[in-house]
């Protein structure tokens, strides 16, 4: 009755990512079997989406060169989503065969950042990404959107909310059943946030719509709650905040799923996420990587006394 | 800006008389127009700020910027006003078993003690601002009821400070919370009144913080470098810093008149004297090593 009362979304669902995009962006790499257990972790905690690994070369991401070992050795729990990142049909081909029953395809909002990212430009991007949503479609497989650089680039600096919103509709046009909008430097403010996603609703439907923020500037709870009390209902966040930022180094990246949990709680929002258990998996992979965890939440009830 | 007062008081190294000067000196330049400089408190109780004195007579004082220092009773307030303070600053809690555990008396007691700063300040035209601890929960307590915090808001108002800091001790508010307990102090003191201390040992204080900037606070209280941790909760943070506050409040197009980098040098700065890592988010992000 409280998140009624106040506008807010009564229940939002949280897409975990740090087995993919957390581990991606830390310096020690994992081996596939502490992945697995940490997979199989987040499974029991209540999460419903938890993205798994990517199907992209070894060669560009060595972190995630166990895909096919991770995707076939994870528990499968009803109720769960296990998207993968898949960059083309050729990827997306290996996933399927691999047992995915869900991939996402990640677009950017700066033509810079898509050419130094993934050597070519926005549109090209789009082009690789219909033929994986084609091919998806025909095996009812659903597809998630991502865009990067949504709050500003780091090449680029300011990106225009306009620009958000035509990359946006082309995913969502293409078969996207949802669109995230990554603040991928953390840059982003209330105020840039609200602006973008105002730009974007004239175009997706805002039951399509999830933000990912990146907590690098310490923003990303604040641009969170901006985008909430404007009907956003989907938040990536990522287990003991794993996953630094490639662009700021020391910097922080994902934000904490922990934090974002402790906050929706404190909203009555009702996320089906047991907090205690996520900090459970967050002390388990932190010790795997010999590092401490950039959860607050987890840092204040771990040293209570 | 607590950082001086709030900030070094919680932290595990202690600093110079000289370098407290400096930073103060320092954030002095930057344009905060207020900045908490020490504390009247025997320093048998807070060793940390001992050279109260010291550091009052040596700062740089800027025209348009106050220096409130705290001052717990009667002798510490005529000891600041000896030592040239203009505004002092009174800590009163919304928690009973907080109010025991840290100055061994009722709030109903801790209060008739401020009376006594109240006449002294009024009689010598000196501005009191008043602080409630405990406002979104209490490390002793748990859950703090808003009624409450309300309550000893009011009466601190009726004293006569001319403003009140609500603050999150422990950090352990959140947006829902942070709502819920405005909404009753603001029944009971002008918005133009209040202000919000919130720490952020659950990462939770700028969002905290925009809720009460919607809710029409327009003073909010932070920390240089984040400085000071949260003596509740080893290891956790504690102050929000400064630098991200502002960092927010710049991508809102809310005016402060702070220049960022300016701050964050001087972060830089405290960091160094106390050979420690800044917990500004922004700060670490500026740092391309």
């Amino acid at each position: 009755q409280e998140s009624q009362a106040s506008g807010l979304p009564e229940y939002i669902k949280i897409v975990e990512v740090g087995p993919r995009d957390g581990l991606q962006n830390e310096k020690v790499i994992v081996p596939t079997d502490i992945k697995i257990e940490l997979i199989n972790r987040l499974s029991r905690t209540g999460l419903p989406a938890i993205e798994v690994t990517s199907f992209v070369s070894s060669k560009w991401v060595p972190q995630m060169a166990d895909h096919k070992e991770v995707m076939r050795g994870i528990e499968r729990h009803p109720g769960v989503q296990y998207p993968v990142l898949t960059p083309n049909l050729q990827g997306f081909h290996s996933a399927i065969a691999a047992g995915a029953t869900e991939v996402s395809v990640f677009g950017a909002a700066s033509e810079s950042f898509s050419k130094m990212n993934i050597n070519c430009s926005i549109e090209e991007s789009i082009e690789k990404f219909e033929e994986v949503a084609k091919s998806a479609r025909n095996m009812n497989i659903p597809v998630r959107g991502y865009v990067s650089c949504a709050l500003g680039c780091p090449y680029e600096g300011n990106i225009i909310p306009a620009k958000v919103a035509e990359v946006s509709k082309r995913l969502y046009s293409m078969g996207c059943y949802e669109i995230s909008l990554g603040d991928t430097i953390g840059v982003g403010t209330p105020g840039s946030m609200k602006r973008m996603l105002e730009a974007v609703m004239k175009e997706i439907p805002l039951s399509a719509l999830a933000v990912h923020c990146h907590d690098t500037y310490g923003q990303a709870l604040a641009n969170i709650l901006t985008a909430i009390q404007m009907g956003v209902a989907v938040v990536d966040s990522s287990v003991a905040g794993l996953g630094g930022c490639p662009y700021a180094k020391g910097a922080t990246g994902n934000v904490a799923t922990e934090d974002v949990i402790y906050m929706l709680n404190g909203l009555g929002i009702n996320t089906g996420v047991n907090l205690y258990t996520v900090m459970e998996a967050g002390n388990f992979i932190c010790t795997a990587l010999n590092k401490k965890t950039n959860s607050k939440v987890a840092q204040a009830s771990f040293n209570t006394g | 800006e607590v950082g001086p007062r709030d900030g070094l008081q919680n932290e595990k190294n202690v600093v110079p008389t000289a370098v407290k000067i400096n930073l103060i000196n320092m954030l002095s330049e930057t344009g905060l127009q207020v900045i908490e400089a020490t504390s009247f408190v025997s320093p048998r109780w807070v060793p940390q700020m001992a050279d109260h004195t010291e550091v009052m007579q040596g700062i740089n004082k800027l025209p348009g910027v106050s220096y409130p220092v705290l001052t717990p009773n009667l002798k510490g307030f005529q000891a600041a006003v000896a030592a040239g303070a203009k505004e002092v600053s009174i800590f009163g809690a919304a928690s009973e078993l907080f109010t025991k555990k840290n100055i061994n008396c009722s709030i109903e007691e801790s209060l008739e003690r401020f009376d006594e700063v109240m006449t002294a300040a009024r009689t010598a035209s000196i501005p009191v601002r008043g602080y409630v601890s405990c406002v979104l929960g209490c490390p002793y307590e748990g859950k703090i009821s808003a009624a409450k915090v309300a309550e000893v808001s009011k009466k601190m108002y009726s004293m006569g400070c001319y403003e009140i800091s609500l603050g999150d001790t422990i950090g352990i508010g959140t947006p829902g919370s942070m709502k819920e307990m405005l909404t009753a102090v603001m029944k009971e003191v002008p918005v133009g009144a209040l202000a919000v201390h919130c720490h952020d040992t659950y990462g939770q204080a700028l969002a905290n913080i925009l809720v009460a900037l919607q809710m029409g606070v327009s003073v909010v209280d932070a920390s240089v470098a984040g400085l000071g941790g949260c003596p509740y909760a080893q290891g956790a943070s504690g102050n929000v810093a400064t630098e991200d506050l502002v960092y927010m409040l710049n991508g809102l197009g809310i005016h402060t008149g702070v220049d960022l980098q300016k701050l964050m040098d001087t972060g830089t700065f405290i960091c160094n004297a106390l050979n420690r890592r800044t917990n500004s988010k922004v700060s670490q992000a500026s740092c391309r090593l």
